[in-house]
């Protein structure tokens, strides 16, 4: 981007920005022009009282107790002016700043739960929330000295009109060293910036390095690597260390510049007002005056320099936020009702998926499951059944083919149809930053003893009243105080309280010891929580026996479907799969019967 | 005033925290780098505050000589003097720029240094792997408190040092001018301080609460994004939403609540200068009419009066940011003062000369600082070359015996010996390199497959990496990847399931060659089949050294040399799978409850 684009884009987010508060901003920069002008006053009424109370009075050698008054009052009087307008300045600039933050903030994440799963997957986890919340904060960040620049603006004019009203040689300083140190500060913002950001990015490095070694800390203890980690670390903070100095450098170039340009212009003042009062042209006071609203001047006038310092960042981080709210693609749906009572029929129809990038997932998929039954998905690592689950809840929807829940294509259904008949239990519980009973409610009005009974299917009863609060026990974020076996019992929960008509497990028990896992399973097997329909992935066998039927996935086909027995015969792969156990046993059995001394003679160790 | 009270190292949280003035001179110890050259670097600083006063002193010099010498105005001395003023604002300028320039270094390579320390350090210390809750407080001390330091040191300490200086010689040129007009202008900006200070505490306490609301507001708006799927599969777009609104208004009200504080402070310094000058105009007159002072002197001091406000301002914000940093510097030399407790013998400690490792735990006991005991008295030797598994139920003890026997914790009570060595005794260097466990979380780092495997031996090549994973039976695996070695495998690993993740720890373990090798529930997530494959794999790459495996399937235990059986942090039984099954005892219970899992309940 050239300058000129960075001006023009720049003026184009703040233009959104004022578009959004029009009032708040009329009433910063109403203040910071009250400011602004006082400013400018208060340089003029000391030049007046220099030339009409203090000049006299030194010449005359006596005062008047009115012209004392008047002083204070004045002098006083405008002080507390400008004051208001800083404090009006400041705090609507702030008020304006966070509601805009606010506001996109609400935005973004109203874009998030809208927009499809499909496009979550296509997004890392870390640019989303980047988007919400740092390149927010980037985009509206100029706003908080806008009020402030547009005041300077307000002031400048208003010292050109007085300084050109006061003396035409004393106004030329002015024009000089003026736009100088404007320029100079924007030039000081543009050697900066790129070397500022570069600097945060290191600092994130810095950071991620120290996050990511601590998580590991178990594997570089293991293996010994403390000093290599160290190394990486160093090498990346000296790298910081040089990038942060690179930015002092500027710092400490432009600032005695910027405190030096005000300094010598007063001088130039100084010269030139004195030639002008030996001739006669200029008194006392307005020397007094221009020199003053030099001091006055100097700091403010960067304030238009920081204005256009934080603009490139502001249109990076406008343009990302922008990239999501655009976002096209929005999950469409029916106005079909989930009405029907009693377990759910699920039929798969010719079903194909693929990721955007990658050959598909899943293709050619058909299976039914009558109502009330039980059916387990088995596969091996990899070869779909996640993304086939994601499917019959609509998480995402298939590439081609359908999926219906009681002869309804999961797309007819309206917003909120199939949440309401189908339930899922995902592999990786996810908790809400809530309590134990929030979590498993989600809002839904369900009396204590329904949580309990649900908890209590999912074997999470005891350890739940174990905690200092029991059921209304604060998770913490993420649910972090919780072991991953708590979590996805919680979650189970959470699916039962609903009684779903189709519960769909994924794997959702393998954080939880067998013996847990076995009562849990024999808990739904027992209805628990009323008649539904069930699908579930699963490697264990007694997870398997509660199937009415399996479907066995490999490679993102169907390669056999029937009751475990039948697929034990008519699938080499599936019986490979989950036999692998006790075929292991039998081998072993068998070896150890040929060869009974064959681990002791195997391997001597060799003479040095 | 710290008089010889022998700190006693092991009762650190007893002992009286650090002062300020100690954590300064420690910290300044520990980073002598910010001592290299402070004397050019404070003589550049005395001239750079000097240089604030030529203005006032200019501005006087022209209108009391210039204009109002005896002979009318004198354009030569104004021009002379103008000339020299200008100088000196030059001058000083670039004693400013040297000034400033020798703070960042002096400061970033400082802190650089005292960073690297302290993450090196957090390394040595347990606590990083036994209070996972611990780790980001861990983390922030190599980040946001040096951070604070340094921020402190380049636009705190000095400045805090220059300001007084500023308002020192500022003092000393209006005594020069007016006893009187001085007194007058620090009564009135006495108040301005301690007012300031005042206000300070608040904004101090609204910015710690906006940092509260940021943190709850982050959480609540990453709840869409980590939490996409089960807002869908519930249905709860709408008290998702609401939970948000609530947390982002939260953080808004916070930050106008410190805004209008800050509002209200800042220009508190304006109203300050405002009396100030009315004042100074006034009395001034007064004395003037009396003769006591020039115009020139009195012009002057409106001119320093503005001299007074940034120093008054800045001091009462460096004040308050001292506070941090100093709190910040503490926390770091916290770190740095913790003894390492498993701490390495270095070159004193002993080399494990290379061949398969005998075990003994000497009647070792183990319990957490503070928490429960989890291990008692486990009296056991496991031969050279002997492949054993570890079983027992969630919370038996099993995971602490592989910390044990690898050096993560030391024991309580007991030893642990390696070849009749005292682990305590042998050198990490050695330790690590013979001794490896693959943890059950398969941690990988933010690289691609290839180097996360190097980690476990940096020379390894594609080809030595590519046979390791032949070995375990992985070759189709790493095959079916599209980008083969070069996948990435995402931060902590989640680009690949966790199963996968399993298979890369596993090699990353298999490549570093040891001859001690501690499973602990390495293949918990992968499928049975695979499970076996890699088991059978294993059998066959043990053979010749020695291997514990923490098993969590039976199957494990079935194909071991000798299974160890934990009850309650007691081992209870021992001895090979066959004998132990049917036994009758924990092991019997364990197994066949596994086995009914494995068993279609219909059989």
């Amino acid at each position: 981007m050239t300058d000129k684009d960075v001006l023009r884009r720049g003026m184009q987010v703040l233009g959104v920005a004022i578009r959004e508060e029009p009032r708040i901003f009329a009433a910063a920069v109403g203040a910071s022009a009250l400011y602004g002008a006082t400013t400018v006053a208060s340089a003029l009424i000391l030049g007046q009282v220099t030339d009409r109370v203090i000049v006299p009075a030194f010449r005359d050698g006596e005062t008047t107790t009115a012209a004392m008054v008047t002083t204070f009052a004045v002098v006083f009087g405008i002080a507390l002016l400008k004051a208001l307008g800083i404090v009006g300045r400041r705090l609507w600039a702030g008020v304006m700043q966070y509601r805009l933050q606010a506001t996109y903030r609400r935005r973004v994440t109203r874009q998030y739960l809208r927009l499809p799963l499909a496009w979550h997957h296509r997004h890392p986890t870390g640019a989303l929330l980047s988007n919400a919340n740092a390149d927010v904060e980037a985009a509206w960040f100029p706003i908080a000295p806008l009020p402030m620049a547009t005041g300077v603006v307000v002031m400048l004019v208003l010292a050109a009109v007085s300084m050109l009203a006061t003396d035409w040689a004393l106004a030329l300083v002015g024009f000089v060293i003026f736009p100088a140190i404007f320029f100079l500060n924007v030039a000081y913002q543009r050697r900066q910036g790129p070397l500022a950001m570069r600097a945060q990015e290191l600092r994130a490095d810095v950071s991620a390095i120290a996050h990511e070694s601590f998580d590991g800390a178990l594997v570089v203890k293991t293996l010994g690597r403390e000093n290599e980690e160290a190394a990486r670390f160093e090498a990346a903070a000296r790298e910081l260390a040089d990038a942060n100095i690179a930015v002092g450098r500027v710092r400490a170039l432009f600032d005695p510049l910027l405190e030096a340009l005000p300094s010598l212009g007063v001088l130039l003042v100084l010269l030139a007002g004195s030639i002008r009062i030996s001739h006669g042209d200029l008194d006392p006071g307005e020397l007094v005056q221009i020199a003053y609203l030099f001091t006055l001047l100097a700091f403010p006038v960067r304030a238009i320099g920081w204005l256009l310092g934080d603009m490139p960042r502001a249109i990076v981080g406008y343009d990302r936020v922008r990239s999501v709210l655009d976002a096209e693609g929005e999950s469409s749906y029916g106005d079909a009702a989930a009405e029907k009572t009693g377990p759910a029929g699920l039929q798969a129809r010719a079903v194909r998926f693929g990721y955007l990038d990658g050959a598909d997932v899943l293709s050619d998929v058909t299976f039914d499951v009558e109502p009330g039954r039980t059916v387990a998905v088995v596969g091996p690592t990899g070869s779909g059944k996640s993304t086939l689950v994601s499917l019959l809840v609509r998480l995402v929807d298939p590439s081609s083919g359908a999926v219906l829940l009681d002869g309804t294509d999961l797309r007819d259904f309206r917003a909120g149809g199939v949440a309401a008949a189908a339930a899922l239990v995902p592999q990786q519980a996810f908790l809400f930053d809530d309590s134990i009973r929030d979590n498993i409610t989600l809002g839904l009005d369900v009396p204590d003893e329904d949580v309990r009974a649900a908890l209590r299917i999912a074997q999470a009863e005891e350890f739940v009243d174990r905690l200092p609060d029991g059921i209304h026990t604060q998770v913490g974020e993420r649910g972090t105080s919780l072991s991953g076996g708590q979590r996805q019992r919680i979650a189970l929960a959470r699916a039962l309280v609903r009684r779903p008509r189709l519960l769909v497990m994924d794997d959702a028990t393998s954080a939880v010891d067998p013996r847990v896992e076995a009562a849990i399973l024999a808990g739904l097997r027992d209805g628990g929580t009323g008649p539904s329909t069930v699908v579930v992935v699963a490697y264990r066998k007694a997870t398997i026996a509660l199937a009415d039927e399996v479907v066995f996935i490999e490679d993102g086909k169907v390669a056999g479907r029937g009751p475990h027995q039948e697929l034990l015969e008519s699938s080499l792969g599936y019986r490979r799969l989950v036999d692998a156990y006790e075929r292991a046993a039998r081998d072993r059995e068998q070896n150890a019967a040929a060869a009974p001394a064959d681990d002791l003679t195997e391997d001597e160790e060799v003479p040095a | 005033m710290t008089t010889a009270t022998a700190p006693t190292p092991l009762s650190a949280p007893a002992e009286k925290q650090q002062s300020g003035w100690a954590v300064l001179r420690r910290g300044l110890a520990l980073s002598p780098e910010f001592k290299q050259g402070i004397a050019v670097t404070l003589v550049l600083a005395a001239i750079a505050t000097a240089g604030r006063i030529i203005v006032p002193l200019a501005v006087q010099q022209t209108i009391d000589n210039g204009l109002r010498g005896d002979g009318g105005t004198d354009l030569a001395l104004v021009r002379w003097m103008v000339a020299g003023a200008a100088l000196a604002v030059i001058a000083t300028a670039i004693c400013s720029y040297a000034m400033n320039v020798r703070i960042y270094h002096a400061s970033e390579r400082g802190l650089a240094t005292l960073r690297v320390r302290a993450f090196r350090h957090v390394h040595d210390l347990s606590t990083l792997h036994q209070q996972t809750e611990r780790r980001g407080s861990l983390v922030s001390r190599v980040t946001g408190d040096v951070d604070t330091i340094t921020r402190f040191i380049q636009q705190g300490g000095l400045m805090v040092v220059i300001s007084a200086g500023q308002l020192v010689v500022v003092t000393a040129l209006m005594l020069a001018y007016s006893w009187q007009l001085t007194l007058l202008v620090w009564v009135c900006f006495a108040p301005l301080f301690f007012l300031l200070k005042a206000f300070q505490k608040r904004v101090a306490a609204a910015a710690v609460a906006v940092r509260v609301h940021a943190g709850r507001m982050l959480g609540a708006i990453s709840e869409p994004v980590v939490g996409a799927s089960v807002v869908r599969a519930h249905g709860i777009e709408e008290r998702t939403a609401a939970r948000i609104d609530e947390a982002i208004d939260g953080h808004r009200v916070a930050q106008t609540r410190a805004q209008t504080l800050i509002a209200l402070t800042f220009p508190m310094g304006e109203v300050a200068v405002g009396v100030a000058n009315a004042a100074v105009v006034i009395v001034g007159v007064l004395l003037g009419v009396d003769g006591q002072l020039t115009l020139g002197e009195l012009v002057a001091f409106l001119f320093l009066v503005t001299l007074f406000v940034m120093p008054v301002q800045f001091g009462v914000e460096v004040l308050n940011e001292a506070q941090n940093a100093l709190a910040g510097w503490r926390r770091v030399l916290e770190i740095l003062d913790a003894e390492p407790d498993i701490a390495d013998p270095g070159a004193a400690g002993a080399d494990l000369p290379r061949g398969p490792v005998e075990v003994r735990f000497d009647n070792v006991g183990y319990a957490y600082p503070d928490g429960p005991r989890v291990l008692h008295g486990v009296d056991v030797t496991l031969a050279a070359r002997s492949r054993v598994a570890v079983v027992g139920e969630t919370g038996s003890g099993k995971t602490t015996f592989a910390k044990l026997l690898t050096r993560i914790v030391d024991p309580d009570e007991g030893r642990v010996l390696l070849d009749g060595i005292p682990l305590t005794g042998v050198r990490f260097a050695s330790l690590r390199a013979r001794v490896v466990m693959v943890p059950q979380d398969g941690f990988l780092f933010d690289a691609s497959i290839r180097d996360n495997v190097r980690y476990g031996r940096p020379d390894a090549d594609d080809a030595a990496i590519g046979t390791a994973f032949a070995d375990l039976g992985l070759a189709d695996w790493l095959a079916g990847l599209p980008l083969g070695l070069d996948t990435p495998v995402g931060q902590r690993g989640e680009s690949l399931s966790a199963g996968e993740r399993q298979l890369v720890a596993l090699a990353r373990a298999y490549v570093a060659d040891p001859d001690l090798l501690v499973l602990d529930e390495a293949t918990s997530a992968v499928d049975p089949a695979t499970e076996v494959r890699i088991q059978r794999a294993l059998d066959g790459l043990t053979r010749g050294r020695t291997a514990v495996f923490i098993a969590h399937r039976m199957s494990t235990a079935e194909s071991a040399d000798e299974v160890l059986v934990f009850d309650r942090g007691v081992l209870v039984e021992r001895g090979p799978h066959r004998e132990l099954v049917g036994a009758g005892g924990t092991y019997s219970r364990l197994h066949a409850s596994w086995a009914a899992q494995q068993k279609p309940a219909a059989d």
